[in-house]
């Protein structure tokens, strides 16, 4: 499959969407809304559920399964009010020692009028700096499009799965081509030079394990409960320690040695 | 009566301002968005640096990179030599020590003249350097934001800057540090929702353009023309999103009067 066919994929709308995750992998799920500010963005789904017995906190990026569905959560891209909201449950999660398991699949955080109004910009910076100091762990699974800040705000994770056909990158193929080269129509080839698959992302040191599509939801159940165990042996403080590091650490080999005047 | 001498120095005085100080002398003539453009040729880091860092303070940081190409994006290198010849700049970040009206600080200034001061590798570490000297030795950190946003010739790795320079600066401020974030024009996408937002004191230049999508994707998306003096700084200010619009010429000023507020000898 070339890395532009795996877009397609990861954008079909028949592949499992978060609800479906949520139906599959847990019990007892009970949806939580809104962001106790604002409003309530349904382009964020979120809830406590049990997983494998235990309470976790769940929260994802939200398609539907038809036109209808993705009008009504508005195509999985969210406004600040969704990431505010998303906040809001992992402040919970903290609260009540929940791991948070994040779900990510979005074209972007959504570039609207209002969006703009009420911080989008505020509110991604504002998840990304929450996350990193998150004092339980943090498991994002990658399972369609991950694109660009709108993906990354609900992903600062300590451990990041994808699966085989997600693409994960810093925006959208036709967004880049029509960037860099004024050729929207190059996205094929935008989608190579960008390395966006999965093992893209494993080689670069972002994402931390492939899950195979042939048994999907059981795949992603077995990928998270081992993820999960492991995390849960690690004290607060080298859970905290760890996830800086490897934020703060993944790309040191283009940093050089460091000389200061 | 005004003499032919002092006529000259006026005429001087007022090349001289224009020169240096673009923004200032044409605020007058109306749009902003004119103002922030010829801004943009015209006011680089250094100049940046030389208005705010008090005479001969500054001292910067001699970092060492490698060549940042994750992506092997064709014609990526050759464009940063040519613009490091041309900037005197490595990338799009000049950072140092100085001190700011007597106080300590340290300072990193953008410069969109490189790849408008797009985050890539290089940006991150830079300012996640400036934060972790900052930490270290217990001072304040200004930032002067101006960017484009990621670098997409970096891809991914790009993207993961914002969490790394957001990670490394909530870190200094929960130990106590000062941030100060000072959004300049334009301020957009992945530094506009990473650091440039984060600071516990935000300033922003009158008529900066500052917001997470480009006022171009807006309008294709929402399909209408956006109002006037949509995601400009004045914008930021009512909607609460920053705590004040101060002009390039009291920049220097409030800063001080901000590092005063929060110095040890104040307390």
């Amino acid at each position: 499959m070339t890395a532009f066919e795996k877009v397609l994929k990861a954008r079909e709308i028949t592949r499992p969407k978060i609800t479906d995750y949520v139906s599959e992998l847990f019990t007892d799920f009970f949806e939580l809304r809104g962001d106790g500010l604002k409003k309530e963005d349904k382009s964020i789904y979120g809830g406590i559920a049990l997983f494998h017995g235990e309470p976790v906190t769940v929260i994802g990026h939200r398609k539907g399964h038809d036109a209808g569905e993705n009008i009504e959560c508005n195509f999985a891209m969210p406004g600040p009010e969704g990431y505010r909201k998303a906040m809001r449950l992992m402040a919970q999660a903290e609260k009540f020692k929940r791991p948070v398991i994040t779900f990510v699949d979005t074209p972007g955080a959504y570039p609207g009028l209002e969006a703009e109004m009420f911080g989008q910009s505020q509110a991604i910076s504002a998840s990304l700096a929450f996350m990193s100091r998150l004092k339980t762990p943090v498991i994002t699974v990658v399972t369609g499009e991950g694109s660009s800040g709108g993906a990354l705000a609900i992903s600062v994770a300590d451990r990041i799965l994808m699966l085989e056909n997600a693409v994960y990158s810093v925006l959208s193929p036709e967004g880049f081509a029509s960037i860099l080269w004024h050729e929207s129509a190059r996205k094929a080839e935008a989608a190579e030079v960008m390395k966006l698959t999965a093992e893209d992302l494993l080689n670069f040191g972002v994402t931390d394990g492939i899950i195979r599509e042939d048994d999907i939801f059981q795949n992603v159940d077995k990928a998270i409960y081992d993820a999960l165990t492991e995390l849960k042996k690690k004290s607060t403080d080298e859970l905290l320690k760890e996830r800086f590091d490897k934020y703060r650490k993944f790309d040191e080999r283009f940093c050089g040695a460091v000389s200061r005047a | 009566m005004v003499t032919a001498v002092e006529e000259r120095k006026n005429k001087f005085i007022r090349y001289k301002n224009l020169r240096e100080n673009p923004v200032k002398v044409l605020s007058g003539m109306g749009k902003t968005t004119v103002d922030a453009g010829k801004a943009k040729e015209a006011y680089t880091a250094r100049d940046r640096v030389r208005d705010i860092a008090d005479r001969d303070s500054f001292a910067e940081f001699d970092d060492k990179f490698e060549e940042t190409d994750p992506l092997e994006f064709e014609g990526y290198t050759d464009k940063k030599e040519a613009l490091r010849a041309e900037t005197g700049l490595h990338d799009a970040v000049l950072s140092g020590t100085c001190t700011v009206g007597g106080y300590p600080a340290v300072l990193a200034v953008m410069d969109k003249r490189f790849m408008m001061a797009s985050m890539g590798i290089e940006v991150g570490e830079k300012i996640s350097l400036a934060a972790e000297y900052a930490m270290e030795h217990k001072l304040p950190l200004i930032i002067f934001t101006a960017s484009g946003g990621a670098r997409m010739q970096e891809g991914i790795l790009a993207l993961m800057q914002m969490a790394k320079t957001s990670a490394v600066i909530e870190r200094f401020k929960e130990a106590g540090g000062l941030y100060i974030s000072v959004l300049t024009h334009p301020t957009t996408g992945g530094v506009s929702a990473s650091f440039a937002t984060l600071g516990d004191i935000t300033l922003a230049e009158p008529g900066a353009l500052i917001g997470f999508a480009g006022p171009r994707v807006i309008e294709q998306t929402i399909g209408e023309k956006l109002p006037e003096g949509f995601q400009r700084a004045e914008f930021l200010e009512e909607h609460g999103f920053a705590d004040r619009v101060v002009p390039r010429e009291g920049m220097k000023e409030a800063l001080t009067i901000l590092l005063k507020l929060h110095s040890k000898e104040s307390l």
